[in-house]
């Protein structure tokens, strides 16, 4: 079967910056795929190459088939584009951006209604919201009306770059609930993301891109059994306390704890969740040792590249950063 | 995949598409109260004061200052109302609209197109009323109501051409805030013109730019075309001479900008 999305080397280079540096990567059909990584991974660069608006340098990108660079049209007409930013028009309702998305489309209008009336009862909008215009709307159904924008041409494939980005946790629960059930209706997904749990939510295939190439790819649950399912964290009481909570937490079947002096915090890879927790607990009450906190996490970013890279990912990783990757429309990479 | 081979196949035609993009601009135009309210209220503020406050200050021979100003008024508000295009377009290009748009399966001129389509309805709504304003404050036309019509032509001709002024200009910017900054060169063209002052006046130096700039062209035409006889004391050389001038320099906008707002959409 012709894969969805079959990328060999590409290239990319905006100036002096590489965005793209030999990135190989595939599709297949009935998937969803996310791609994963840090601010200035690439990840936007390639989806906007996905979506015909940038021609890589070198290398091939074939979209079912078709040359995204040498038949844009074809590629166009079978996407889905919803970018970072809202592409609606605030000074139209819901319904009316919808509508006219289907009309670009090439949708005769009878077809454009019924298309904008079932994308909004896709993605679950409330009927008195879509008759409001869409400068009323709260982030999070901005984001939700611009990728029902991108679904009235009913396209084989969605991509999606950093949809939950900036969102409400609410919100970004509710979108994902959306595309998941888009992705049960059979349309296919790229999805790009800096949240690990993202992609483990909504992901069947996950590729991990640093410096415009692939650094790691597989299953989510091949992922995480490189890397461990869940983080225990503490935050110790004393920096004294540091070392000795470190080795409490050194078992066979675990992961060596990260020691973080700075902020007194001692994390650890594991493979279970509530039983190592409560492990643990029990391990640090028969050294006697006091914490402020401890919490089990799924892995941040930064803690999958180092566990797949042997680095951090090079950036200010804070996990649920809710910057934006670049403000500038043509500045990202 | 035979779903997906007709989903391929399907054709894009080129009117709903530019049709679909005109009627967005529209709706925005009418649903922005600033843009529609504000706009207004700046003109009618412009022309009334330059009418009331110096007006008397300012001496033209052979025609009354009123009938010299609203032709100069009217004119040059064909640049404050186009100007919005250049902000428009940083607009829809930072917020991604464009890239939505680029994406699907419709032909890049409709983009364009249909900004132009919804900009030139925008400009006649403005030209009406500043025209309406300027009849409230005692201007009258003097020539044949075919040359009025003719005016009026020539100043949505020429509105059409600096749309792509600040198309090229917005573009060029890459976000609002520096279209706005780009487009305030609106300033010295409205002004080192014949608009509301005789050129005379001015320093020699300044009267070679103002002599020779659009606007000036523009501004003389719409008088020659609307101030009948008393034209003649006022202008050197006949309506036609005007008119060509202007559509001159509308065309050279057009070839200088229109190819580079579309090669600067096409790479950004």
């Amino acid at each position: 079967m012709t894969p969805t999305i079959e990328a060999v080397g590409l290239h990319k280079r905006f100036g002096k910056t590489v965005a793209l540096d030999g990135l190989d990567l595939v599709a297949e059909p009935g998937q969803v795929l996310a791609v994963l990584g840090p601010n200035g991974a690439g990840k936007t660069t390639f989806v906007r190459t996905v979506a015909t608006l940038l021609r890589p340098d070198r290398g091939e990108l074939r979209v079912f088939g078709r040359d995204a660079a040498g038949q844009p049209a074809a590629v166009r007409r079978v996407i889905g584009l919803a970018g970072q930013y809202a592409a609606v028009e605030p000074a139209m309702t819901g319904r009316e951006n919808l509508e006219m998305a289907g009309r670009l489309f090439g949708l005769d209008r009878k077809t454009a209604k019924r298309r904008a009336a079932r994308a909004l009862e896709q993605l679950g909008f409330d009927q008195r919201d879509v008759d409001r215009l869409v400068r009323t709307y709260s982030g999070g159904m901005r984001r939700k009306i611009d990728v029902a924008a991108s679904m009235v041409g009913e396209p084989r494939l969605l991509l999606l770059d950093e949809p939950t980005t900036g969102l409400d946790p609410r919100s970004r629960l509710e979108l994902w609930d959306a595309i998941r059930s888009l992705v049960e209706q059979g349309t296919d997904v790229l999805l790009t993301t800096q949240y690990l749990d993202e992609a483990d939510h909504l992901a069947s295939r996950i590729v991990i891109i640093d410096h415009g190439r692939v650094v790691a790819a597989g299953t989510p649950k091949e992922l995480k059994s490189r890397i461990g399912r869940n983080v225990i964290e503490i935050h110790a009481r004393s920096a004294e306390d540091l070392t000795r909570v470190a080795q409490v937490l050194t078992y066979p079947d675990v992961g060596e704890p990260r020691v973080e002096e700075a902020t007194r915090r001692v994390s650890v890879s594991v493979e279970s969740g509530t039983g190592s927790l409560r492990a643990a607990l029990g391990s640090l009450e028969t050294a006697g040792l006091e914490v402020d906190d401890i919490s089990l996490r799924a892995p941040t970013l930064d803690e999958v590249f180092l566990a797949l890279t042997g680095r951090g990912a090079d950036v200010d990783t804070a996990p649920q950063s809710q910057s934006r990757e670049g403000v500038g429309s043509r500045g990202n990479s | 995949m035979a779903t997906a081979e007709a989903q391929m196949e399907r054709s894009t035609k080129l009117s709903p598409s530019t049709v679909a993009i005109a009627k967005r601009g529209i709706l925005k135009f009418l649903r922005t109260p600033q843009l529609v309210v504000l706009g207004t209220i700046q003109g009618a503020m412009f022309l009334l004061i330059f009418r009331y406050v110096f007006g008397g200050a300012i001496g033209v021979e052979g025609v009354s200052y009123v009938d010299f100003l609203v032709p100069g008024f009217i004119a040059t508000s064909v640049l404050f109302i186009r100007m919005n295009a250049a902000t428009g377009v940083a607009e829809d290009l930072q917020q991604g609209l464009i890239d939505r748009l680029r994406s699907m399966p419709i032909p890049r001129s409709a983009i364009l197109g249909g900004r132009a389509l919804a900009d030139s309805a925008e400009l006649v709504w403005g030209l009406a009323i500043t025209t309406a304003v300027g009849f409230a404050v005692g201007f009258r036309i003097h020539g044949s109501v075919a040359e009025a019509l003719a005016a009026f032509g020539l100043l949505l001709a020429f509105g059409f051409a600096v749309e792509w002024l600040f198309i090229a200009l917005g573009t060029l910017a890459g976000n609002p805030q520096a279209a706005q900054g780009f487009a305030l060169l609106v300033f010295p063209l409205t002004f080192v013109s014949s608009a509301f002052v005789p050129v005379e006046t001015m320093p020699g130096w300044m009267q070679s730019f103002a002599n020779n700039q659009p606007i000036t062209y523009l501004v003389d035409a719409v008088r020659a075309l609307t101030l009948g006889d008393s034209a003649n004391q006022l202008l050197a050389h006949s309506a036609g001479w005007y008119v060509v001038r202007s559509l001159l320099w509308a065309a050279g906008i057009v070839t200088v900008f229109a190819p580079l707002a579309v090669l600067r959409f096409r790479r950004s």
